[in-house]
């Protein structure tokens, strides 16, 4: 009998070339997904050293960080973007890599259009110069983001140098009460772990919750493992995950998807299988969740009240709250019900899929969104916006008063028009709530995209369960 | 790549924690490449609203505008992969970043770009921010012999042995790692035939 097996460890030990030294492993790398922002440098690199793509045809050129999200959009809608996108499909054209750019039916955002596209099969290695890659985890892949040096060793060589990570079992036990969301989830699990529990860690996520949620609410897990600290998160593989994946664009088909789904079926980690670290954490009861700080991990349920520094007793966490509030703007002891937004924004690669769309829209049905407050709908893909169309979401959203914009990373990081002017506060569906990231001088607080859609409605944070 | 095996320079220090990769470089200088990076370095904390500096904000005070070594704080540089957070870093001058944790792909692009990262435990970073006050911020970092100097105090510090022998020589990783691209091929080609579905994609 072989040992019993962690899922990472199978996956590990089919794509290590050779240990370098050190720990540090050579390893095949099966799809590499680039984009606009993180490239140009490498395609750069590459031809300098006078280097060629080494496996074009497992490569994916997406656009989606530096475009304007306006209806009916071109190449120079935003002008500050121009450059970057022409470098990117003049970059592609010349090594022959498959390209989504604006025009393309399939544009979207990177970490939504490689599972939407079938580009993500379990059991793979997956990279992209950018951290929240850990999405297609979801799906029982080894993905992780690097910095544009990788992206030129990948294209030079399709693999990778990565050190071998811990391995960290996240047991995350409960069933979700309506209302309350995967989004609401790994929120609560940063703010009980911290934003460095995951440090030096590869994730696998398990337990009763996490095998109840459906694959687009797993990929909204496995996408904020980097807030954890964590280059990648990883879900185990299940009948869902092939239902998703079955008759997708790039899937297989036929004897071939057979032979895989039969692999894919041996990836689960086995039963006793070790690891480095495991951890439970109790979801049970959750209330929707909120961030009021400036980092992820400072977050409360939305019943909660903003803390008080001094109510804290290590000095950093207290110095850290005071920071925090300053810039939020905020009072200690202050009700988070209490706090008045002025943007709404659900997108993002966290949390603008389908079912996000969905769950949002149920809760602005028939209602209307508060005068004083911009309220902005950015599909993760086009493909999720003509899906949400057909379903007749488009129609609900703009009859609340939401903008229904084309699809991109749009408001969540400040590369692009979609901004968050100075001073405002935004209650939003992305990942990162750090100082000036959504735009000098912005403030976030994140949530899931149907506590978003209950604070537009109420132009200040809401509990989502009342409309529910 | 640029070697790294000794530096005598002024450190700055930046001791807060979580300083992230949006705080080193704010996205709108991501946009092209033909930006110059060092004068988005720390952007929304070293100038105002009208792009005038903050004379407060520590690298717009001489000697710490021309520091070649950054003390930050705990978990620096966690956030976004963008590795142009170490490119402004090193467009400004620096060569070395000593922090107790730091975010792990900023931790990783800094040895591909000849910026050296050093991790100290918590009462040697103190130590060392305590020490560097009293002695005009002046410091020396000996790569070769693992030591930080600084006034009276001698730390010594650990580093991957192969990353600091990349970093000693300059040695190019993608350079040494093209010396295996047979062995690299040798291993796709039996993977094509255990996983040919992984590789259908191409013929797509």
């Amino acid at each position: 009998m072989p040992q019993p097996a962690t899922m990472f460890e199978k996956i590990w030990d089919m794509h290590a070339i050779r240990d370098t030294g050190d720990g540090i492993y050579l390893l095949q790398v099966d799809r590499h997904i680039i984009q606009e922002m993180a490239c140009s440098q490498a395609f750069d690199g590459l031809k300098r050293a006078g280097r060629k793509i080494e496996c074009p045809g497992l490569t994916l050129g997406v656009t989606d960080h530096i475009v304007s999200t306006k209806a009916g959009r071109n190449f120079g809608s935003f002008e500050g973007g121009r450059e970057a996108l022409d470098l990117m499909s003049r970059n592609c054209l010349e090594n022959g890599i498959r390209l989504f750019d604006i025009t393309d039916p399939r544009q979207g955002i990177e970490h939504v259009v490689a599972a939407e596209q079938g580009f993500v099969l379990p059991g793979c290695t997956i990279v992209c110069a950018d951290s929240h890659t850990a999405t297609n985890g979801a799906f029982g892949t080894l993905s992780w983001g690097f910095g544009t040096s990788d992206v030129e060793h990948v294209m030079a060589t399709q693999a990778v140098l990565l050190k071998k990570p811990k391995i960290m079992n996240l047991v995350i036990e409960g069933s979700l009460s309506p209302g309350v969301f995967a989004k609401d989830v790994i929120l609560h699990v940063i703010g009980q772990g911290g934003t460095q529990l995951g440090r030096g860690y590869f994730v696998e996520y398990s337990g009763s919750l996490i095998r109840g949620l459906p694959i687009e609410a797993r990929m909204t897990i496995c996408n904020m493992s980097i807030e954890l600290g964590s280059r990648c998160g990883m879900i185990a593989p299940d009948q869902k995950t092939f239902d998703y994946l079955a008759g997708r664009p790039f899937v297989p088909a036929g004897a071939l998807w057979e032979q895989a789904v039969n692999y894919w079926r041996t990836l689960p980690s086995d039963p006793g299988a070790t690891f480095d670290k495991t951890m439970k954490i109790d979801c049970g009861h959750l209330a929707p969740q909120i961030t009021w700080g400036i980092t992820p991990a400072e977050v409360t349920g939305v019943e909660g009240r903003v803390p008080d520094p001094s109510s804290f007793s290590d000095s950093l966490q207290r110095e850290n709250a005071e920071k925090a509030l300053e810039y939020m703007d905020l009072k200690p002891g202050q009700m988070l019900s209490d706090i008045a937004i002025d943007y709404a924004f659900i997108g993002s690669c966290t949390n603008s899929r389908l079912s996000d769309l969905q769950a949002a829209a149920s809760v602005i049905k028939g209602r209307k969104v508060a005068p004083h407050v911009r309220a902005l709908v950015a599909p993760g893909s086009s493909t999720v916006k003509r899906e949400a169309e057909a379903l007749g979401l488009h129609q609900i959203f703009k009859d609340a008063g939401f903008e229904w914009r084309e699809s991109g990373c749009s408001m969540c990081l400040a590369v692009n028009d979609d901004q968050v002017p100075a001073g405002k506060r935004c209650i939003s569906s992305s990942n990162r709530n750090f100082e000036h990231r959504q735009g000098p001088n912005s403030r976030t607080h994140l949530a899931s995209p149907a506590s978003v859609a209950a604070a537009a409605l109420e132009g200040k944070i809401a509990d989502v369960r009342r409309y529910i | 790549m640029e070697k790294f095996v000794k530096l005598v320079s002024i450190a700055a220090p930046l001791l807060e924690p979580n300083i992230d990769t949006d705080a080193i470089i704010p996205a709108p200088f991501l946009r092209s490449p033909s930006l110059n990076l060092a004068n988005g370095l720390f952007f929304n904390r070293r100038f105002d609203g009208n792009g005038k500096p903050i004379e407060e904000f520590i690298l717009n005070r001489a000697p710490f505008s021309s520091a070649k070594v950054l003390i930050g704080g705990l978990n620096f540089g966690c956030g976004s992969s963008r590795e142009q957070a170490v490119w402004a870093l090193k467009r400004f001058g620096f060569r070395c970043v000593i922090a107790p944790s730091f975010g792990e792909i900023f931790y990783d692009s800094c040895f591909k770009n000849g910026v050296l990262p050093i991790v100290l435990n918590a009462a040697d970073h103190k130590k060392l921010a305590a020490e560097v006050e009293l002695s005009n911020f002046k410091i020396e970092i000996d790569l070769d012999a693992q030591i930080i100097r600084a006034g009276g105090l001698e730390i010594g510090f650990d580093v991957p042995p192969r990353k600091r022998d990349a970093l000693l020589q300059g040695l190019d990783e993608i350079g040494t790692s093209m010396l295996s691209i047979d062995a690299i091929r040798d291993f796709r080609s039996a993977d094509r035939i255990r996983r040919p579905w992984v590789y259908d994609l191409e013929t797509r």
